[in-house]
């Protein structure tokens, strides 16, 4: 049995905003009967304002689809288009005091369901339909989506992957395509990652953490709008400053606990990430 | 809230009988039954009654039956047995039906050179005799065909299969997990040459299960070490559980009537009312064929794990097939392998009855389930229909 929060079983038990509008402004659609889960979204807009003043929607799917769906509705009631994009899948899975982790791309069937009918609306293509190479033919997902899903939420692994598109979650034999996405996006060099033996001397220890945040840290996030500068390092300490949409985010302890799992992965085990203050 | 337990293909309750003739040997009686002293010996006395009462259950010899750990080990250890006794022959005929224990070691099997052949079902969830006859060659080891099916109940028509195998020199295994205490299991009459079976989907405790294993037939252990079950299965046994176990196969024996009238009677009322008050449903599997306390219903255009968690908050219990609720993105392959249409898999629910489950129970559900589904489809951007239910 799932682990739903008490939020996501009082949600999918008493949703809120089912149903459709008939006049809608904007209607987005995910997902198909075949996947297990589709989102049908329904947007009325002030054409004045741009904002979103009714949200409903129908979904077939799970408890946690439903509760997402569910979610997603609540949290653009009242926002303009634009603050609405700015929401991730993260945030509605937050909403909902979180989602087990194999549930994740029901989150990002929302934010998805919610692109789709923005982009309805502003008579743009949807982004479903950009061109991209089909990875998952179980699934339908495209090496954009894992792409973008895995930068957005700084997926690393395979299985996260699964966890928030479904892709190599069927019959498993895109699994190994998806790995090779995972290791040209993040600049992995997995199988060779240096194991290190000799005790390296302060200037190489310096050099390797400044090759570390450049290459394999700044990337993930600047793709979030948020970046990282290093500031000095001391012995075994390395004091960092986030910067960008980091700065004061709440998740920052996360990004620095990240940060130096990374460090202490490539360059030694006794490193400790600290942020300026 | 009384919990209503309609998911007895999962696990069942433990009998109290069962319980009861466990409990010594889990407090005064901790003898090692391979001991010299009368203390632990008495208790080697006491599980080879437990294995003359499971013998007696499936008609065999009670040195046909050893004890394992639980269904999958049963099944595991006959077919590495099979394959290690044939080392010349390399194929292996199954269905895409199976259960995951042989399933997957057919899997195991065919990355390590043998070549399988997994019969497919039709709609009904029937296999093709013919095909099956057609399967067999010269290089096949064994077969290795399910009695009955956990998820839509169907039978497989085991006595013609062990009778055209009978005058080959193919082993056949039959994983009976579902079908024994629910349907008479005869191994005179169906001459199988090893069956699994399961204690925890017969009202005994989990963790124990036996094989069958026709006298004559070549074996080879999968657990390697002490001189327990005639050498054939190494381990302390787990004592309390083999006792549960042949109490359970007694309790079995004695109720495999009722099971077969008064459970498929609760079971047929359950489909009969819930197809007369849920438009866009249908049950899975071939009725002709099917175990008598097992139903599969298609609630079309919602989804199943939706559809227990609602169950589950009125204290309802059953299973889906659905890809969200079985822990992996993949639906059912039972269903699948029968062609059921997506619309139909992700919708898919297993009531399972036991001989515990009263008609009240079977009204209870028949009286909130229209309203789950309602509630969904009008959630569901697919299926708009109205709920009519003769009341």
């Amino acid at each position: 049995m799932w682990e739903y929060t008490d939020k996501v079983k009082e949600t999918f038990l008493r949703p809120k905003n089912v149903g459709e509008i008939a006049d809608a402004d904007a209607v987005g659609e995910v997902g198909s009967i075949i996947c297990g889960d589709a989102l049908k979204l329904y947007l009325s807009i002030d054409k004045e304002t741009g904002r979103i003043t009714d949200a409903k929607f129908q979904t077939f799917g799970c408890a946690s689809a439903i509760a997402s769906s569910s979610a997603l509705t609540e949290m653009v009631k009242g926002k303009t288009l634009d603050e609405a994009l700015q929401l991730s899948n993260r945030d509605i899975a937050d909403y909902l005091g979180g989602l087990p982790d194999q549930k994740m791309h029901c989150s990002v069937m929302g934010k998805e369901a919610l692109e789709a009918a923005i982009a309805n609306y502003r008579g743009e293509p949807l982004p479903e339909k950009e061109e991209g190479r089909v990875i998952c033919k179980c699934f339908d997902i495209t090496e954009e989506k894992i792409r973008k899903v895995a930068l957005e939420n700084r997926l690393t692994t395979v299985d996260e992957i699964t966890n928030f598109t479904k892709a190599g979650g069927g019959c498993g034999e895109c699994r190994s395509d998806i790995e090779s996405i995972l290791r040209d996006l993040w600049a992995l060099k997995l199988p060779q990652t240096p194991v290190q033996t000799k005790k390296l001397t302060n200037l190489q220890k310096i050099a390797l953490i400044q090759d570390v945040i450049e290459t394999q840290v700044r990337p993930g996030l600047q793709a979030d709008g948020g970046d990282v500068e290093l500031v000095d390092i001391e012995g075994n300490k390395v004091i960092i400053a986030l910067r960008g949409m980091c700065t004061g985010c709440m998740m920052s302890d996360v990004t620095i606990k990240g940060i130096q799992d990374k460090i202490r992965e490539l360059v030694s085990g006794d490193i400790i990430v600290e942020a300026h203050s | 809230m009384n919990v209503v337990y309609l998911d007895n293909n999962a696990t069942t309750r433990p009998a109290p009988e069962v319980l009861d003739a466990m409990n010594p040997f889990l407090t005064d009686c901790y003898g090692n039954p391979s001991s010299m002293h009368t203390f632990g010996g008495q208790v080697h006395r006491r599980i080879e009654e437990a294995r003359e009462h499971v013998a007696r259950l499936i008609n065999a010899d009670p040195g046909e039956i050893i004890f394992t750990s639980c269904g999958t080990e049963s099944d595991n250890t006959a077919l590495m047995s099979a394959v290690e006794s044939n080392p010349r022959k390399r194929h292996i005929i199954t269905t895409r039906v199976e259960h995951p224990a042989v399933l997957n070691f057919c899997h195991h099997l065919g990355r390590k050179g043998h070549r399988i052949t997994y019969l497919p079902v039709d709609s009904r969830g029937l296999l093709d005799m013919n095909l099956f006859r057609k399967s067999v060659d010269e290089d096949t080891a064994l077969v290795s065909i399910m009695y009955a099916n956990n998820e839509t109940g169907v039978i497989f028509p085991v006595g013609e299969i062990a009778d055209f195998l009978a005058d080959r020199d193919i082993l056949f295994h039959t994983d009976a997990v579902q079908a024994v205490g629910k349907i008479p299991v005869d191994v005179r009459m169906t001459k199988v040459d090893m069956l699994s079976l399961s204690g925890h989907k017969i009202h005994a405790p989990k963790g124990i299960g036996a094989l069958y294993v026709r006298k004559g037939t070549r074996f080879y252990p999968y657990l390697i070490g002490g001189h327990q079950e005639h050498s054939r299965r190494a381990g302390t046994e787990n004592v309390a559980s083999i006792i549960g176990l042949g109490k359970a196969a007694e309790l079995a024996l004695a109720h495999l009537e009722e099971e077969r009238l008064s459970v498929s009677r609760r079971r047929d009322r359950l489909e009969q009312g819930l197809l007369a008050c849920c438009p866009n449903a249908g049950v899975n599997g071939d009725s002709g064929s099917r175990l008598p306390n097992t139903t599969n219903i298609s609630f079309e255009y919602i989804e199943g794990e939706a559809i227990l968690l609602r169950l589950d908050e009125h204290g309802i219990c059953a299973s889906s097939g659905s890809a969200c609720s079985s822990g992996s993105l993949e639906p059912s392959h039972v269903l699948r392998a029968m062609g059921i249409p997506y619309t139909g898999v992700h919708g898919s629910i297993r009531f399972s009855l036991s001989r515990y489950t009263t008609g009240d129970e079977i009204e209870r559900v028949i009286a909130i389930m229209p309203g789950i589904v309602k509630e969904l489809r009008q959630l569901s951007p697919f299926g708009r229909d109205t709920i009519t239910c003769p009341k």
